[in-house]
């Protein structure tokens, strides 16, 4: 070891702590789990969790949501039994009217979401059938073999191509409030970065919902991708089956007691599959929308840590090593 | 090198004897076959012998192209390495695997992923694999270009000019001056020496640094002085690669003579002491037998990584449950639906109505096609189930785990300057688990620096006790006449000195003057002499130049005698075939020699005829003492005393642990000379038979000796060799020793290195018959109540636990955090400890009966095992009879070619670099300077990488299987469309680049106890045999909590984002993020040891995700375009991840702090002792 000693001397502070490395001795933090240890992070588990749970549950507490379900009530009672014959029927009227009363006093800016369920935006043949570029390039751009089997109609190109954009949602929605029209913020609600740069400023669409199989809303021909909003929201697709999405801003407050009368136009065709319609409004903030489970999760969590802290405690002090 | 002590002289065929068993053995699973064994001494009727013309390489390579001499090492060449690369790495299963996976994703109905991100993992292994094996074979190519390069004299049109190496060919005649490199296998055709001797070192080819002579014919090397053209025609065998043999013969001027080994001199050895040698090539290039030896020994399986097959099973099975869940579910939800498939608005399967494909399906083929190609899609998305990549990574890991083993200064032998050596890249974590350790004794746990050390004269007995402190002073007084100095300094008995000063008279004069005769002349040795520059001695000036001898001989024991002869003042100065001079007190004497029997293993003795200067002849024997005393002569009562006397010194000596060997002499009378003569020459030239007919000549001679006396040779302990066996055994571990020697000798061996201890009953086997063997078996079992091993079994689960189990460490020195190291035995074995001692011919009877089982019962009750006199193949037998018997791990340690066989049998072979040649080390996994790293290789590195190992691969298991179990939750929230929310790239870039690195620093840089500690309490050594790093039951363990680790990454954001408007992607971009998170955090939790490299590569995994995220949501092409912007800005995102964090680590938390701190392992309170006394 003494000569080690010398040579590490010589050697030099850089080359000794490649010595040190060498031979596995490095300066090191070995952590050990003693008791202390073990309560404290508990502890410090417990002590941080609850207060955000509460903090959390308070948040979801103060947002406000109404949801109404209106794809069974807004078809004519004659229909009942063959929905799917009543929304393929173009000489029935689709309008349809939902009576929103609010209970809580809601502060502007409200959301409006349509909600989906048993809607599987998420299956891989879904999920594939787009092309990216396309929607950038416009139609110049050919290699849109994913977009299958909605890549072209009557020997042309579609665009925006394939699946997502073809079943665009179509339903549309009206708020009134008393006799006046709520003012009904629809832009902006796209998220930006798609605007700017995955949507193509100078791609109008084409050929699209051409054919004799519609598959969901029409596209104004003479509006550039980018602009178009409601496309750009329906194609950043869901994760869950069940999914919201943004349908504009109501940017004036509601009070308690005020009614809201929503006319919506009942086109989109969910019956074929069984598929949900629902309307939501909801306030938001930090937390975004209404959702108990992340603070209840958070106190349940912090809580137990505590048990099990206190519990440990407890058998530390009475078998003390 | 046991061998060798039979007989305790040793001769280059003793080596090549065992060695070429050895060899044999190596050979036979490579199915290799060794010809020069078929040829034998029929190669000249054989069909098809290799014709050299001599000096005519035209017509030698006219009829068969021989190959040149130029070598190739390297596998490729620029236009091959592609082609041969990748058909050589697709050899391997997990790349096949990668393959397969890739191949599936390329089928349009089942392209998961995009076409490049599947086979990016393909890609970048074969890409590290091939610039590794790219730049290793740059390297065999640039030593190639350089020895190929390389310039020797050649003969050429009557003149010797330099010519390349790899120009040289099979015919040439080439000329090698002195420390040159012999460029190919050579027949001497001539050297400067008249006689036609010359000297070469093979450290090159078997690592042995003494030189061994070569001889030249005489027929040939009084031609070659005559002129410089000279012809000829040699018949040899084919090329082969037993370097001990050659069987050829030449016709040179219309006469034919055999040649022999001992005629040719073989390519990378060194011309030494010879001016020039002339020679012609009969092997060049790819057929030297060098060339044809570079054989890699036979790659080992650690047994951890079969055990992780087994498992790796459980994962398939785990993958095929998963795969058809999804495929089930699949097929169930098309049928249910199979109404709508063309209405839903997200499945579609037909084309528009109007259109070139009207109304044609897409990409639909019906539910059974459809249910298979779940099937099939599920697994390209579930592939990293299967932890293929586990494999890359453990071989990284191994890398450096041994870059830390060859580096560490602990194992650095300082006397040769040799480090530890990794062969083997496969086996680490096998040094953990070690419960039998096979060592040979001489070289491995002694020096095999023979040392003189006692002498007994016509019975009497001269001890180096003796010894005077003035001695020396007295000695340079007489030896001033001779002007030799030694080089080793060796004590001289005063008593013995005296004796050979007196004058010569009476028959103990006689019989001394003869016995160091014997010494010097019966040898093989050779005197080099030099001048002495570095003499510091005073007293030398006066005598002008002092020459200093080396005497180099191929067996330390000869050398031992020799020098010992040269104190004693009979030096050996000179020894050609012909003669030996030995200077005796300064007077020169002249012996010629007329025959020399060297040593074997039949008769175990050596014997010289010599022609004294008074033309007497006598015959001088030396010999193993069981070989001697039945051929002496009995005639007189006096010899009869002698011989008892003697005898009973020879016992004396060997319980001392000395090697003992018996010198004996005669004159020949005339007519025995002549009869022996006649014989001699016959036989020695003879083709057929030559060895059994040189026996059959030496018995002539080697009877009716006279006694002379014996000596005895101290063989050395190494240094700290009975504190590492006494940690090795505190550790668990039985150590067995395998030896040569002979029963007394290994006994005492065994009790100075405290492997025997006085309190030991010893079971001695040393039957000579079966029925012997079988009675003393038996004996010995119902003596000492040994268990049948049926039983046994049973009982060693339980009895294992105490006896190698926990440290009991008392509740006091807990609470004191005084942990004192255990000394020695504790066990409350109430009988005394066994000791099995038993001796190779008793082992040929019962390896080869079915005394076997017998055999195993009795050596497993006993403490220690000692195998006397045993042979290569023997030992080889005996670690079969372990491996076949238990599941136990051995390790078979040694540093001779007679340890080959043993070290390649046994799971974990070690190699000794010392005295004795490189074929231990050339065939052993890992090379140890000195045996008592053996307690550092297994006891600290060998419990690091059990425990490192074993931890990698369970946390490679739970990495991947966590990940995959999330994917499969996901598919079951996606109508089983095997959708991944994740990004193609994330998916890929999983194993390789986000989660790699920590695992693979922590495999090679964590350690859970210091080496102080391990060495302290060798008990810790227990958890391999325990297997607690790596079992079964932890591997379910660490399954569950899997699965609740998976199911809280998927149910917390499922909740949390229940009914909300996020997207895919956004949701794929936490779950990446928080798996990643997770398992390295996880990993954070398990270190025991955080160095900044460590902090580096946790922290740094988690920071380069979220970097490559960053890039892979920064490309506006892909649809998950500026995700990560998003989320990020949203507290939620954080909150959950924080939840999902702690709530997935709880369970295991509090696991391992209930287990931590109520029952607690050894290795945890090792541990906190280690650290916490460290702290207060």
């Amino acid at each position: 070891m003494s000569e080690t000693n010398s040579d590490r001397q010589r050697r030099g502070d850089r080359e000794s702590a490649f010595y040190l490395f060498t031979q596995q001795r490095l300066p090191a933090c070995k952590p050990v789990l003693t008791p202390p240890w073990v309560i404290t992070i508990y502890f410090l588990v417990g002590f941080i969790f609850v207060p955000v749970g509460l903090f959390t549950l308070r948040a979801s507490h103060s947002v406000v949501e109404i949801e109404e379900r209106y794809d069974i009530e807004c078809v004519p009672s004659q229909f009942r039994n063959d929905k799917v014959s009543y929304i393929q029927d173009d000489s029935v009227p689709k309008n349809c009217s939902l009576l929103f009363k609010v209970d809580k006093y809601m502060k502007a800016p409200i959301y409006i979401y349509y909600q989906l369920e048993n809607y599987y935006q998420n299956h891989r043949r879904y999920v594939r059938s787009r092309s990216d570029q396309q929607l950038l390039h416009g139609r110049n751009f050919h290699g849109t073999s994913y977009c299958q089997p909605l890549e072209s109609s009557n020997n042309r190109p579609i665009v925006p191509c394939g699946l997502i954009a073809w079943s665009l949602f179509n339903d549309t929605f009206t708020f009134i409030r008393g006799k006046a029209l709520l003012k009904v913020n629809r832009t902006n609600i796209a998220w930006k970065s798609d605007r700017d740069h995955k949507f193509g400023k100078n791609v109008y669409p084409f050929n699209f919902q051409n054919g004799t199989w519609i598959g969901g809303g029409k596209l104004n021909p003479r509006i550039p991708l980018s602009n178009q909003e409601d496309l750009i929201v329906w194609m950043r697709i869901s994760a869950l089956p069940s999914f919201r999405k943004l349908y504009g801003r109501i940017e004036e407050d509601l009070d308690v007691g005020d009614y809201v009368v929503v006319q919506l136009m009942n086109d989109y065709n969910t019956y074929s599959f069984g598929g949900k319609k629902k309307l939501v409004l909801s306030t938001s903030n930090w937390l975004g929308g209404k959702n108990d489970f992340l603070g209840l999760a958070y106190v349940f969590v912090g809580s137990s840590s505590l048990t099990v802290a206190i519990v440990f405690m407890l058998l530390h002090l009475r078998s003390q090593r | 090198m046991e061998l060798q002590n039979i007989s305790n002289t040793c001769t280059s065929i003793d080596i090549s004897r065992s060695s070429s068993l050895a060899q044999e053995n190596l050979s036979k699973p490579q199915r290799i076959r060794n010809k020069s064994v078929d040829l034998g001494d029929n190669l000249l009727y054989s069909e098809d012998p290799r014709v050299i013309y001599i000096n005519d390489p035209r017509r030698t390579n006219d009829k068969y192209e021989f190959t040149g001499n130029e070598i190739r090492t390297s596998k490729y060449t620029l236009v091959t390495f592609l082609p041969k690369n990748l058909f050589i790495q697709f050899h391997r299963v997990a790349y096949l695997y990668f393959l397969a996976i890739a191949a599936l994703n390329q089928l349009p109905p089942l392209a998961v992923f995009g076409r490049t991100v599947s086979l990016f993992p393909l890609l970048f292994v074969l890409c590290v694999t091939a610039i590794k094996d790219g730049y290793e074979d740059w390297r065999r190519h640039r030593s190639d270009r350089n020895e190929n390069n390389r310039e020797a004299l050649v003969l050429q049109a009557g003149e010797f000019q330099m010519k390349k190496w790899k120009r040289i060919r099979a015919g040439d005649v080439v000329k090698i001056h002195a420390d040159e490199t012999i460029p190919c296998d050579m027949v001497l055709f001539g050297t400067s020496d008249p006689s036609g001797l010359a000297y070469i070192q093979t450290m090159n080819l078997d690592g042995e640094s003494n030189l061994k002579t070569r001889y030249a014919r005489l027929e040939t090397a009084s031609s070659i002085f005559e002129g410089c053209n000279v012809s000829g025609l040699i018949r040899c065998e084919q090329p082969n690669r037993n370097i001990y043999e050659f069987t050829a013969n030449m016709e040179f001027n219309g006469h034919r003579f055999p040649l022999s080994q001992s005629n040719i001199v073989l390519r990378g050895c060194q011309l030494k002491n010879t001016d020039w040698i002339i020679g012609v090539v009969v092997y060049a290039g790819q057929e030297t037998k060098a060339m044809l030896n570079s054989a890699i020994s036979p790659s080992k399986r650690s047994k951890l990584e079969s055990y992780m097959n087994r498992e790796t099973l459980w994962l398939s099975v785990f993958l095929l449950v998963m795969c058809s869940v999804v495929a089930v579910g699949m097929g169930l939800w098309l049928h249910r639906h199979k109404d709508e498939l063309d209405t839903l608005p997200y499945y579609r399967k037909t084309y528009l109505r109007n259109g070139k494909e009207n109304g044609k399906t897409y990409r639909y083929y019906g539910i059974p096609m459809e249910t298979f190609f779940s099937f099939l899609s599920s697994i390209i998305v579930f592939q990293i189930m299967i932890p293929i990549s586990l494999y890359i990574t453990m071989e990284l890991v191994r890398l450096g785990q041994s870059y830390f083993m060859i580096e560490d200064k602990h194992m650095y032998c300082s006397n040769s300057g040799s480090r530890f050596q990794c062969r083997s890249l496969n086996i680490n974590e096998d040094l953990g688990q070690i419960r039998y350790v096979f060592s040979d004794k001489t070289g491995t746990l002694t020096e095999n620096k023979m040392e003189f050390r006692k002498a007994s004269v016509y019975g009497k007995d001269y001890r180096s006790s003796n010894l005077r402190d003035d001695v020396l002073q007295d000695d340079d007084i007489r030896a001033v006449s001779s002007r030799w100095k030694l080089k080793s300094e060796i004590s001289v008995d005063s008593e013995l000195m005296d004796l050979l000063h007196k004058d010569m008279a009476g028959d103990e004069r006689i019989a001394a003057h003869l016995f160091f005769l014997t010494l010097a002349a019966c040898n093989t040795v050779i005197p080099i002499v030099s001048k002495d520059a570095s003499s510091g001695h005073v007293r030398s000036d006066s005598w002008g130049e002092v020459k200093a001898i080396d005497y180099q001989g191929e067996s330390p024991d000869e050398q031992a005698l020799v020098s010992a002869a040269s104190a004693y003042g009979y030096t050996l100065h000179e020894r050609t075939s012909g003669h030996i001079v030995i200077y005796v007190n300064g007077d020169k004497l002249r012996l010629d020699v007329l025959g020399l029997h060297e040593f074997d293993s039949v008769r175990k003795r050596m014997s010289v005829v010599t022609r004294f200067p008074d033309n007497t002849t006598k015959v001088l024997v030396k010999g193993a003492d069981t070989a001697m005393f039945s051929i002496l002569a009995r005639e007189t009562e006096k010899d009869d005393q002698i011989r008892q006397v003697t005898h009973s010194h020879l016992t004396d000596y060997s319980s001392e642990g000395l090697r003992t060997l018996v010198v004996a002499a005669k004159d020949l009378t005339d007519a025995e000379l002549e009869q022996w003569q006649c014989q001699y020459e016959d036989a020695s030239t003879s083709l057929i038979d030559r060895a059994a007919k040189l026996r059959q000549t030496a018995a002539l001679v080697e009877c009716n000796l006279n006694l002379l006396g014996a000596t005895a040779i101290e063989d050395k302990l190494q240094d700290g060799v009975p504190e590492a066996i006494e940690a090795l055994r505190q550790a668990g571990i039985k150590v067995w020793v395998l030896t040569g020697d002979k029963q007394e000798t290994a006994i005492s061996i065994g009790l100075s290195c405290k492997l025997l201890t006085a309190d030991m009953l010893q079971i001695i086997i040393n039957g000579n018959s079966e029925e012997e063997c079988r009675n003393l078996l038996t004996d010995a079992k119902t003596r000492h109540g040994v268990q049948p091993a049926s039983r046994k079994n049973e009982n060693s689960k339980r009895s294992n636990n105490p006896e190698n189990g926990y440290l009991e460490i008392p509740d006091e020195a807990k609470s004191s955090n005084v942990l004192q190291p255990r000394s020695g035995k504790e066990e409350p074995d109430v009988c005394a400890p066994l000791a099995l001692i038993i001796d190779g011919n008793s082992l040929v009877y019962i390896l080869e009966k079915d005394l076997e089982s017998d055999l195993f019962d009795i050596a497993t009750s006993c403490k220690v095992v000692l195998c006397c006199r045993v042979a290569p193949l023997q030992k080889a037998g005996i670690v079969d009879l372990i491996k076949s018997h238990t599941d136990d791990m051995t390790l078979a340690i040694g540093d001779g070619a007679n340890d080959v066989s043993m070290i390649q049998m046994a799971d974990v072979g070690v190699g000794i670099c010392g005295q004795e040649g490189r074929q231990a080390v050339m065939a052993s996994d890992f090379a140890i300077g000195q045996f008592r790293f053996l307690k550092r290789l297994l006891l600290v590195h060998g419990h690091w990488n059990y425990q490192r190992v074993g931890y990698l691969v369970l946390y490679n298991f739970y990495r991947n299987a966590v990940f995959v179990l999330m994917l499969f939750w996901y598919i079951l929230c996606t109508a089983f469309s095997t959708t991944s929310a994740l990004t193609d790239w994330s998916s890929v870039f999983y194993s390789v680049i986000y989660t790699s690195v920590p695992t693979i620093v922590v495999g090679i840089l964590d350690k859970d106890l210091s080496d102080k500690t391990l060495l302290k309490y060798p008990k810790l050594y227990g958890v391999g045999h325990r297997h607690v790093a790596y079992n079964l039951q932890l591997f379910w363990i660490t399954m569950i909590d899997t699965l609740w680790q998976s199911l809280v990454l998927f149910y917390i954001p499922l909740f949390t984002y229940k009914e909300s408007s996020i997207d895919i992607w956004s949701m794929g971009s936490l779950w990446t993020i928080a798996v990643v998170i997770l398992v390295n955090i996880h990993l954070a939790m398990d270190i025991q040891r955080w160095v900044f490299i460590t902090h580096a590569a946790v922290w740094g995994s988690i920071i380069i995700t979220y970097v490559c995220m960053v890039v892979l949501d920064s490309i506006p092409i892909f649809p998950n375009y500026w995700t990560i912007y998003h989320v990020a800005k949203s507290p939620t995102y954080w909150l959950t991840i924080l939840l999902i964090i702690i709530a997935a680590l709880l369970p295991r938390f509090l696991f391992k702090a209930i287990h931590q701190n109520f029952w607690p392992s050894d290795i945890q309170i090792a541990r906190e002792v280690e650290i916490l006394r460290k702290v207060t």
